[in-house]
């Protein structure tokens, strides 16, 4: 897995590419937390995700969980249709904000 | 039931990768359909996940076996460790209105297999997990949807 980050508008972009299971996960939610810690609104951009486990979708939620608790907004961007596809399984899609581009947030 | 192949690998996280690539391949040569494909290497990714997490509990020492048999168009993997008796009652899938981190492995196996059996090595320390799937040779695939040879 790599990560970049940047920014739009007011949010922070965390941009993870590649794999994400139970051997990259813990650098997702470690840079998904870092982010949230700085008090920055985040959107995750999974556009470049090949493929996405259960712990990885872990850290997704864990930061979901921990942006709403600190009153930040936090979303996904790009969902790649494997990601979407563990997503709907788990009846995630209709808890994260979800949106198809960057041009697309609000 | 033909058996197709076994491979075994240490219950380490970063064995996972080749683990799954090696699952798309044999499934490929099946000539499995792409999402059926998927459905594979979701359910045995998670499955090796929860023996790694859960039976070995981070012991790198454990040793982890998949074997792949098949009947007709139905492949069987049988996923087996040896550590202790796992408390079978005990493994199933959780609430997911109960949003939070982790648990949603067991889920995503029933999800997207057809068939799911947890049970005790019959001799020795361990369990096995048997896992069936219809393969959907026979099925007409959209194009681009069959795996690549």
């Amino acid at each position: 897995m790599q990560f970049g980050i940047s920014k739009h508008g007011n949010y922070t972009v965390l941009s993870l590419s590649g794999e994400i299971d139970l051997n990259q996960s813990p650098e997702a939610r470690k840079q998904i937390l870092q982010c949230l810690k700085r008090g920055e609104d985040l959107l995750v951009d999974l556009s470049a995700v090949d493929y996405i486990d259960s712990s990885g979708v872990a850290s997704l939620v864990e930061g979901f969980q921990t942006a709403r608790a600190q009153m930040l907004k936090f979303a996904l961007v790009g969902v790649s249709a494997s990601a979407m596809q563990v997503l709907q399984l788990s009846r995630l899609d209709s808890v994260f904000t979800l949106y198809e581009t960057l041009d697309d947030v609000e | 039931m033909k058996k197709l192949e076994r491979i075994h690998f240490i219950a380490r996280a970063d064995r996972l990768a080749p683990v799954r690539q090696f699952v798309r391949e044999l499934a490929r040569q099946q000539g499995c359909c792409e999402e059926n494909l998927e459905h594979l290497v979701m359910a045995i990714n998670e499955a090796c996940m929860n023996v790694i997490q859960h039976a070995y509990r981070g012991d790198e020492n454990g040793e982890v076996v998949i074997e792949f048999w098949k009947a007709d168009d139905e492949l069987t993997i049988k996923i087996i460790d040896f550590a202790e008796y796992a408390d079978l009652e005990s493994i199933k899938s959780r609430d997911l209105d109960d949003v939070r981190p982790g648990g949603l492995g067991v889920h995503l196996i029933h999800q997207v297999m057809d068939y799911v059996e947890y049970k005790h090595q019959p001799d020795m320390n361990g369990n096995v997990l048997e896992l069936r799937k219809q393969l959907g040779v026979d099925r007409q695939c959209t194009a681009g949807d069959r795996g690549q040879e």
